[in-house]
């Protein structure tokens, strides 16, 4: 059964229309995450299937009774609030110590229960924030850029972590990266959002090749891949969302397929001059 | 008994502590400071309505101060930088309030007791007000605590946990707006704030978790309002500006105090 689904969303700020005509699907157990450009509306969508944001069009459909664990982008959470990473673990909802303690051994931080959250370290904070999501047994965890400011040791160490969790909790996993081409090398499947479905498919295993070791460092134990993005169209080159310009969206594919002697071919988005897409429906390609 | 009225003082200065205490916590951790100052500074023009209109005092204030929150509270919602039309806001409620209570000429006098509050005039019936809304406050938040501690933390995690981040605003909004009212007598318009701020910046240092924080906020709340009035009773000072100073004195003495943030540095 579906855990959760969006069909045919649409979401708009203001006047503004940040995702238009996505559709897809979570199934229990799965590894799916959302990559795209800045200001892409990938925060968003996780946002509208959550719930937080109420689409313009379309729907969100959920499991009855779905569990959902959350690991948000950012907290407010600084030197001026006092806050152990035990306690942190019963917010909203008071938690049994025995429960408080299993969370965080299982994210491996159980001697930090009594630390000060804003003391933390990076990725000690994103396991603490990982051990909160895991309260109530979620069947879904939808985690919103949750390696943002690790290094790449430390990014390949948290997307381990979290495939040890799918493991063991059969729980699925959305996850949105902020970046484009280097992704958890477990995921089931890679969406490329940029206003609307720009392709999605499996993730390249490079784990073998010299070449991507040197490129990822040693010692990321294979919890890396790269994603090969396969646009069928460009955008208008007045949208303010273009693939082209879009930062390094179609530049750094190119670069990695060139040191890895092809293996991954450049993406053919960002071919400039091709004819303006609006119109094409998303969730049209490969899903 | 000749004490009495000190004894009232220090029940009335209590009755703010509690409530500005946890109260206070919450100003310091979303960085709200000139929001208190805004709703207190309208609480003068309160008074102004209040007395042209021959409502009681504390609804008056009341009144004010709500609407001011309110207003406050929509602009910050907006998530725009707000710093300029909150200092308009403040200020031009305080000159507002000060103009009309010129106009009325029985109380020109009495306007410092406003500004800077008279404790030691507090009445059985201020005492009343100002216990029933610390009350109300500290039962707010202490019902809406969990809710609250999290849509500070992060609105999304609120919102994904099935709290509204705009009613838990509210709920601060109007827990503000009581606070200033029944602090106005204690401590006067212009050092609301501070009784909000300092105790909790106090406390701070010394806390390992929120809920320690609002206690020790209270504690040292009620020991500014002890120090406060015995220097106000030795020295013969303004009691609420001597109340704000030892309040400021114990946030001094516990900066030696502060809780490392974790066993190594950064």
């Amino acid at each position: 059964m579906t855990l959760i689904a969006a069909e045919d969303l649409a979401v708009r700020y203001g006047a503004r229309t940040v995702l238009d005509g996505v559709t897809l699907a979570v199934e229990p157990g799965e590894i799916v995450t959302i990559v795209g450009p800045n200001g892409s509306g990938k925060s968003t969508l996780l946002r509208a299937l959550l719930g937080t944001l109420r689409p313009a069009r379309g729907r969100v459909v959920r499991a009855p009774g779905l569990r959902v664990g959350y690991v948000p982008q950012r907290l407010a959470l600084d030197d001026r609030m006092p806050m152990t990473a035990r306690r942190f673990l019963s917010l909203p909802h008071r938690r049994s110590p025995a429960e408080v303690a299993a969370a965080l051994g299982r994210t491996g931080v159980a001697r930090l229960a009594d630390r000060q959250m804003s003391g933390l370290s990076g990725g000690e904070f994103q396991r603490v924030l990982l051990a909160r999501a895991l309260m109530g047994a979620p069947q879904l965890l939808m985690l919103d850029e949750p390696t943002q400011g690790l290094d790449q040791s430390g990014q390949a160490a948290f997307y381990r972590l979290i495939e040890e969790v799918r493991r063991d909790t059969g729980a699925a996993v959305l996850l949105v990266s902020h970046d484009l081409h280097v992704v958890m090398s477990a995921s089931d499947r890679v969406i490329c959002v940029n206003g609307h479905i720009c392709c999605q498919g499996t993730p390249l295993a490079v784990g073998a090749a010299p070449e991507y070791r040197a490129l990822f460092g040693l010692g990321t134990g294979g919890a890396l891949a790269l994603y090969r993005h396969a646009h069928d169209h460009s955008h208008d080159p007045g949208d303010r969302r273009d693939h082209v310009r879009g930062d390094d969206h179609d530049r750094r594919p190119t670069d990695a397929g060139g040191r890895a002697g092809g293996a991954a071919r450049p993406a053919s988005g960002g071919a400039a001059g091709r004819t303006a897409e609006t119109a094409i429906p998303a969730g049209d390609e490969g899903g | 008994m000749t004490d009495a009225f000190l004894l009232r003082a220090a029940l009335a200065g209590l009755g703010l502590a509690a409530a500005a205490g946890p109260l206070g916590c919450f100003v310091v951790w979303r960085r709200m400071a000139y929001f208190g100052d805004a709703t207190a500074h309208a609480a003068i023009l309160g008074v102004a309505l209040a007395l042209a209109t021959d409502l009681p005092l504390f609804w008056g204030t009341l009144a004010v101060a709500l609407a001011m929150a309110a207003a406050v509270s929509a602009l910050a919602g907006r998530g725009q930088a707000i710093d300029t039309s909150l200092g308009v806001l403040a200020h031009s409620a305080l000159a507002f309030g000060l103009v009309a209570v010129s106009f009325l000429p029985t109380v020109r006098a009495d306007l410092t007791a406003f500004l800077f509050g008279d404790i030691l005039a507090v009445s059985r019936r201020d005492l009343l007000f100002v216990w029933g809304g610390a009350a109300a406050v500290l039962g707010l938040l202490a019902w809406r605590w969990s809710g609250l501690l999290t849509a500070t933390l992060s609105e999304d995690l609120a919102q994904a946990a099935g709290i509204d981040p705009g009613r838990e605003r509210l709920v601060l909004t109007l827990a503000l707006a009581l606070v200033v009212a029944l602090a106005l007598k204690v401590v006067g318009a212009l050092l609301i704030a501070a009784m909000l701020i300092i105790p909790a910046a106090a406390a701070r240092g010394l806390a390992r978790t929120p809920e320690a924080m609002a206690a020790l906020a209270v504690a040292a709340g009620a020991a500014a309002v002890a120090a406060g009035l015995s220097v106000s009773l030795a020295l013969d000072t303004p009691a609420g500006p001597s109340i704000v100073a030892s309040a400021a004195v114990l946030f001094a003495l516990s900066l030696p105090f502060r809780v490392s943030r974790s066993g190594r540095g950064g």
